[in-house]
């Protein structure tokens, strides 16, 4: 088996589809929308990190559920930063944030929020604009493993440290570390903003419409679909957005169907914010 | 530059060119994106590592300057002819098939993102042998594996010549795995690209 990965055993297509398909029959977890040179990136790099053969994967899924958590933890990308993309924080600052304080409640829902570094900006970023009281961030996953860390909000300080550039970028006050509580290696996001967040489990493709919210951030999670998956999980959103709600997607990613185009109303093309119009 | 039939033939016949470069390569790509006629006939990819906070500014600087339509890759954006494709900063450009791009936040290949590895593998995945690729100067070893895979996928592979490169360590790393069958001073690759 180790000589297999070494080679860097080529994933075969019909092999992909077969992992697809016994992980979508003994876990309900449903890959087959996935972008497959992505999806196949990630499973070569499994094989490799655990010196493994397609069969010695296949066989691991299939008698150790133990294996699956630690699997699904590898084979989705859950690399994320604070305030990543700095000017898109600054639109929503000055774009969405003057028109969101108009209502009395503000729910947001960051969904794909892997270890929970964008709902943190987010608090930040509500905070800074006198809303975090009246304001309630959803951060999901399909991760739960993830979702742990983002519920416990500490990181390393080298990693806040590393963010400093973006937080500047993004035109808010003062620095990253004013808004952690910091002892030894360990940075603690404030309680003021973490008592108004919720981390739960959500599978995009599997659940349905959870609550209604004022704006849904959903950033480099499309690029991991394919063009059907991406309009299903659209329309998702669609219906648990509020009227004029706002839709936030990833710097690089596009609604791109005709239909979606209709029922969104571009407010940063380059930033990819969207409002919700129409029925 | 002497270069015999079947070289030419499989330039002529590359649908898709490839450029990778770091530290130094800037000059050269914005000099070949400068030259290449909007009728080329290829579709050109572009990886080049720079900051993540650098505001597309490279993208505006090539955009301005190239006869070619030019447009930074967006997620599932069509793979088109005669089109330069710049990888965006801070997301690695896969291939997903002949006619689509996708996008991937994954880790960093070399400390850089978007990694030429990425690229050049995910197109010799795809595009087998029909392709050219070229190498130019950078201070990483980033670039030689993924040529290494077009090559063995009977790809043209191309090397700027380290001895005259601004940083020699990105092609010198190509060459020392075998990844490349040409070796190109500047002026050479200048005058390969309009044969």
């Amino acid at each position: 088996m180790i000589e297999d990965a070494k080679e860097g055993h080529l994933l075969q297509p019909h092999e992909i589809e077969d992992l697809i398909n016994v992980i979508k029959k003994l876990y309900g977890f449903d890959f087959s929308g996935y972008s497959k040179a992505s999806l196949k990136r990630r499973l070569t790099r499994i094989l490799q990190l655990k010196r493994l053969s397609f069969y010695d994967l296949k066989h691991l899924l299939i008698n150790d559920k133990d294996f699956f958590q630690h699997f699904l933890e590898e084979v989705t990308v859950n690399v994320t930063e604070m305030f990543r993309d700095p000017l898109f924080y600054k639109a929503i600052n000055n774009q969405v944030l003057p028109y969101l304080s108009t209502f009395q409640h503000v729910k947001i829902w960051s969904a794909g929020c892997s270890s929970g570094e964008e709902v943190y900006s987010m608090a930040i970023l509500l905070k800074e604009a006198g809303l975090i009281k009246k304001s309630f961030v959803y951060g999901t996953d399909i991760n739960t493993e993830v979702l742990k860390e983002a519920k416990k909000g500490i990181y390393s300080l080298r990693k806040i440290k590393s963010y400093a550039e973006n937080y500047q970028y993004s035109g808010l006050p003062g620095t990253i570390t004013d808004h952690f509580t910091i002892l030894y290696d360990a940075a603690t996001i404030h309680t003021e903003l973490k008592q108004n967040t919720l981390f739960s489990v959500h599978n995009l493709i599997s659940d349905n419409v959870f609550n209604e919210f004022q704006l849904i951030s959903c950033r480099n999670v499309f690029i991991y679909f394919e063009s059907a998956l991406q309009e299903k999980i659209l329309d998702l959103f669609y219906r648990s957005l509020c009227p004029l709600g706002f839709l936030c997607l990833g710097s690089k990613e596009a609604i791109r169907s005709d239909a979606f185009k209709k029922r969104f109303k571009t407010i940063s093309s380059k930033e990819n914010i969207y409002q919700k119009i129409g029925a | 530059m002497e270069l015999n039939d079947d070289l030419k033939k499989r330039w002529h016949n590359s649908k898709v060119l490839l450029l990778g470069g770091s530290a130094g390569s800037f000059k050269i790509l914005f000099r070949i994106i400068k030259t290449l006629p909007p009728d080329f006939g290829k579709t050109v990819i572009i990886v080049i590592h720079r900051k993540k906070n650098f505001f597309s500014e490279i993208e505006k600087l090539f955009g301005d300057h190239s006869r070619m339509y030019l447009r930074e890759v967006c997620d599932k954006d069509p793979i088109q002819n005669n089109t330069i494709y710049i990888a965006p900063a801070n997301y690695h450009t896969l291939i997903e098939n002949k006619l689509q791009f996708s996008l991937d936040v994954s880790e960093s290949v070399w400390y850089s993102k978007p990694s030429i590895d990425v690229t050049f593998e995910s197109a010799a995945e795809t595009f087998k042998g029909q392709c050219t690729a070229i190498l130019l100067s950078g201070a990483n070893q980033d670039g030689a594996q993924g040529l290494l895979k077009l090559r063995n996928e009977g790809s043209l592979t191309i090397v700027q010549n380290p001895a005259n490169a601004e940083m020699a360590d990105m092609p010198k790393a190509a060459l020392n795995i075998n990844a490349a069958e040409l070796i190109l001073d500047v002026e050479d690759i200048y005058q390969f690209l309009h044969i």
